[in-house]
């Protein structure tokens, strides 16, 4: 069987599931687990045609709670799996992200976020942010990516595995419907072609060698025991914490106004900063790509010139709460715009800054 | 069977796949568990597999197998042991995947799970053990609870109108299953046989034929309230009668075998 | 900043709205230039408006949607009433006055979440004749509404836009083409209307897209070329 599918690079223009599919193929993707439902589907969709020809597998599973579970099944092995879900897909899943984050499994989750609460829109929405970031029993040890572009999509997917094999807490690629279902250009590549190094895999179980088993456990008997091995956790998020934060942010030294966004808002925003810096005022663009771990010290350095800031996104103050936390003692003046559910455009942005 | 001489007095001998550091093991005293894992132990020895094994345990009082073996093991989440065995089997076909669980963790909570394995003939092997209660929670009433039974949440006996009769699992899978199923009901009343199903089962997904299914009529003395009498007499007449113990499908014999 | 060109276009299931949209960013992709395309897509339903969104710029594309059109090109009746809200004084709205209605989409669809389905031609005899089979070797299917009917209320039409073009493309498609071109026609009529791209470039995008069923059938190469000259002559002389 072909091992390598994508040789070299290539300019392309697909959608972003599509794109999402590929950086599997890049990333050497041995099997996806996956349940259908809308505006992931298409990843499967390519996936499932691109898959027998490099050798890789695809299992569809009874749910999505069945489609995490044998995902991590997978990556127990050795093997290189990931999953993609949406919106109430999302929600069932969540009970084995916080198995990954107990047993430091290197799960990768693809979330195209849908409008929520419930089954709600199929369309777009940023309303899983927190449930990406804190969805279930634990402490939220997941390093969660959110995207802006397709050309992100790409080098993010392939990213999100080689943090997972590399600090073995799971890694999440927040993308949404618009980014699922747009289409514009982006290059696709082999990662060896960019110098990227695929951090190998190992097995966690199933090749034994005589007399040296490994029992992975996930239950403890006393509150100490616990305790431990969440600590344990914790300081290894800690210490990893500043090696995979990732923002970006944009004329923000002399701005009196920033715009803080993150995913596919962050594109309204770009684009309202640059039409208003045309007009001579004074704006920048504050944009975290790892909402977990969030970029907090760099955002709160980044703003403590401006007056005020502009924080927008398609939820009813998911981001806002983590931008509130990061600016805790700041005086600047937050102003947001929340839109559950629907997209924001550069238009109603520029609006919103002639509001002020 | 081998038996040793300790301190005088004959010992049945535990099997090699066993993890010695971890014994005595954890259960209640004549709970049914303890006698499974050692039919289960016995097969993996005659087969010489431990090395190849994944063995997943549910929650539940199964959970507290997880280091019960010299084997590879893994904890999972209520109801997902059959799904993180499929997951590792697909994944890697090499290993010989066993899904250890209970009556809620298959029935109950993951009953999809164990339909749609059977369904797609997953290439492993799941041990239930049906000892008609939630047992590590305190005896709720399970799917397997008898009619009639009292139990923490049917204290006046369970009523089947209200909340059914007791799945009869062995016989869903069974139902479900495509040609290649190895599906079975044994007892620890019977435990010779019982080592015989669940051979069978290991040989089957050796073989790749398809899924594996063995449910073991089990003992709950703890929360079933009985004594060591009550507790066999409910396990090989009142268990017995409702849930039938022997082989429910066997693979074809394939040509030129 | 370079100038992002934004073009909304609506119309029914089954007039093809997405194909052309998807045929019109391909190509200023192959142009390079940077081309934003998104579908609006959700559960469909009876009398659902399907909206395409395109924006072509030099420089980089913001949102994936936008209020405001530079070209907004509503196909039915109903899709001018359903897109109101994206014209502007800077808008050029060119929309079908043909004397047609639509038709109600046939129940079989009700539920499908992929955009790329296009849903079946609502006159034809076999509603699902004109579904796509295999998503990704797809060919966009289309038809014009056969129906007569009232046509576009001049009442919605909106006022205080920069330039109303009326294009009776479905008239033209029916009469002197055929219902199948109809999309075709827009697509012509959208390149005169922007001048973003050579009509050769689309016409390039139309090979690698339908060039096998051209190959098969070079009259519908003609047809499908004779509807793109007619849409961008017709915009043209009215622009």
């Amino acid at each position: 069987m072909a091992e390598v599918s994508l040789q070299g690079e290539q300019r392309v223009f697909m959608t972003g599931n599509e794109v999402v599919a590929w950086a599997a193929v890049a990333a050497k993707v041995d099997i996806m687990y996956g349940y259908p439902i809308t505006p992931q589907n298409e990843i499967m969709h390519y996936w499932t045609r691109l898959a027998p020809k490099y050798g890789k597998r695809f299992l569809q599973t009874e749910d999505e709670i069945s489609a995490g579970f044998t995902m991590l099944g997978g990556v127990m092995t050795g093997r290189k799996a990931f999953t993609a879900t949406a919106g109430p897909g999302n929600v069932l899943m969540q009970e084995s992200c916080v198995m990954a984050e107990m047993m430091r499994l290197p799960a990768v989750y693809v979330i195209q976020q849908r409008g929520g609460p419930s089954t709600a829109t199929v369309i777009y929405a940023q309303q899983e942010t927190q449930l990406t970031c804190f969805g279930g029993n634990g402490e939220g040890h997941r390093i969660v990516f959110s995207t802006s572009t397709h050309q992100e999509l790409f080098d993010y997917t392939l990213k999100a595995f080689n943090a997972a094999w590399t600090y073995r807490f799971p890694s999440f690629v927040l993308g949404d419907g618009y980014q699922a279902k747009m289409r514009e250009p982006l290059t696709i590549y082999e990662a060896a072609a960019r110098g990227v190094d695929l951090v190998p895999t190992t097995p966690l179980v199933g090749e034994a060698k005589p007399g040296q088993f490994k029992h992975l456990r996930n239950t403890y008997n006393t509150e100490d025991e616990l305790y431990e091995v969440v600590m344990a956790n914790q300081r290894d998020w800690d210490a990893m914490a500043p090696k995979v934060v990732e923002w970006k942010d944009m004329h923000c030294q002399d701005a009196d106004v920033v715009f803080i966004c993150h995913g596919v808002v962050a594109r309204a925003a770009v684009g309202a900063v640059e039409e208003l810096r045309a007009q001579g005022k004074k704006v920048g663009l504050f944009r975290p790509i790892t909402v977990r771990p969030f970029p907090d010290k760099q955002l709160a350095d980044a703003v403590k010139n401006a007056k005020k800031v502009i924080v927008a996104e398609s939820a009813y103050g998911q981001f806002l709460k983590m931008v509130d936390l990061a600016l805790c003692g700041s005086k600047v003046e937050r102003v947001p715009v929340l839109r559950p559910g629907i997209g924001i455009t550069t238009e109603e942005l520029v609006e919103e800054y002639n509001k002020l | 069977m081998q038996e040793v001489r300790e301190n005088n007095v004959l010992q049945p001998a535990m099997p090699k796949c066993w993890n010695e550091e971890t014994k005595p093991h954890k259960f209640c005293p004549g709970c049914g568990h303890g006698m499974i894992l050692k039919a289960l132990g016995e097969a993996i020895d005659e087969l010489g597999i431990q090395e190849k094994v994944v063995f997943g345990c549910d929650i539940g009082c199964s959970l507290l197998s997880w280091d019960f073996f010299a084997c590879d093991s893994v904890q999972t989440h209520h109801g997902r042991t059959t799904p993180v065995i499929t997951g590792m089997k697909r994944a890697n076909p090499d290993i010989i995947g066993i899904a250890y669980m209970g009556d809620g963790g298959g029935y109950a909570i993951g009953s999809q799970h164990l339909f749609n394995a059977a369904v797609r003939n997953e290439k492993m092997t799941i041990i239930l053990c049906n000892n008609c209660n939630y047992g590590m929670t305190g005896g709720q009433m399970a799917p397997t609870t008898l009619p009639g039974m009292k139990t923490e949440t049917s204290p006046y006996g369970r009523d089947v109108e209200q909340t059914g009769y007791p799945t009869k699992g062995p016989e869903m899978v069974a139902a479900v299953a495509p040609e290649g199923a190895y599906v079975a009901r044994g007892t620890v009343a019977n435990i010779r046989q019982l080592k015989g199903f669940i051979k069978k089962a290991l040989e089957n997904q050796l073989a790749g034929n398809g899924i594996s299914f063995v449910e073991c009529l089990s003992s709950c003395p703890t929360n079933w309230r009985t004594n060591a009498k009550q507790t066999w007499e409910f396990v090989e007449k009142d268990m017995a009668q409702y849930f039938k113990v022997g082989e429910l499908r066997t693979p074809q014999a394939k040509e030129g075998k | 900043m370079a100038k992002v060109i934004k073009i909304a276009l609506a119309g029914e299931g089954g007039q093809g709205v997405q194909s052309i949209a998807e045929i019109l960013a391909e190509a200023a992709n192959e142009e390079g230039k940077n081309a934003l395309y998104i579908p609006n897509f959700g559960v469909e339903q009876r009398g659902g408006v399907s909206i395409a969104y395109v924006q072509i710029s030099d420089g980089a594309i913001g949102a994936p949607k936008f209020v405001k059109a530079d070209i907004l090109i509503p196909l039915s009746p109903r899709a001018v009433k359903r897109t109101k809200m994206h014209a502007g004084k800077d808008t050029v709205y060119i929309y079908d006055n043909s004397l047609v209605q639509e038709a109600e989409v046939n129940d079989n669809v009700v539920g499908m979440q992929y955009f790329d389905v296009t849903p079946p031609c609502p006159t034809a005899d076999e509603a699902n004749r004109d579904m796509q089979q295999d998503m990704i070797a797809g060919e966009p299917k289309t038809c014009s509404f056969t129906k007569p009917g009232p046509g576009v209320d001049p009442a919605d039409i909106p006022e205080n836009v920069k330039k109303v073009i009326a294009c009776p493309a479905n008239d033209i498609a029916k009469n002197e083409l055929h219902p199948r071109v109809f999309n075709i026609i827009i697509l012509g009529a959208i390149i005169a209307a922007t001048e973003v791209l050579p009509l050769d470039t689309i016409k390039n995008a139309l090979e690698i897209k339908l060039g096998d069923k051209f190959k098969a059938n070079p009259q519908l190469r003609d047809m499908n070329f004779k509807a793109l000259d007619r849409g961008y002559e017709l915009i043209k002389s009215a622009m």
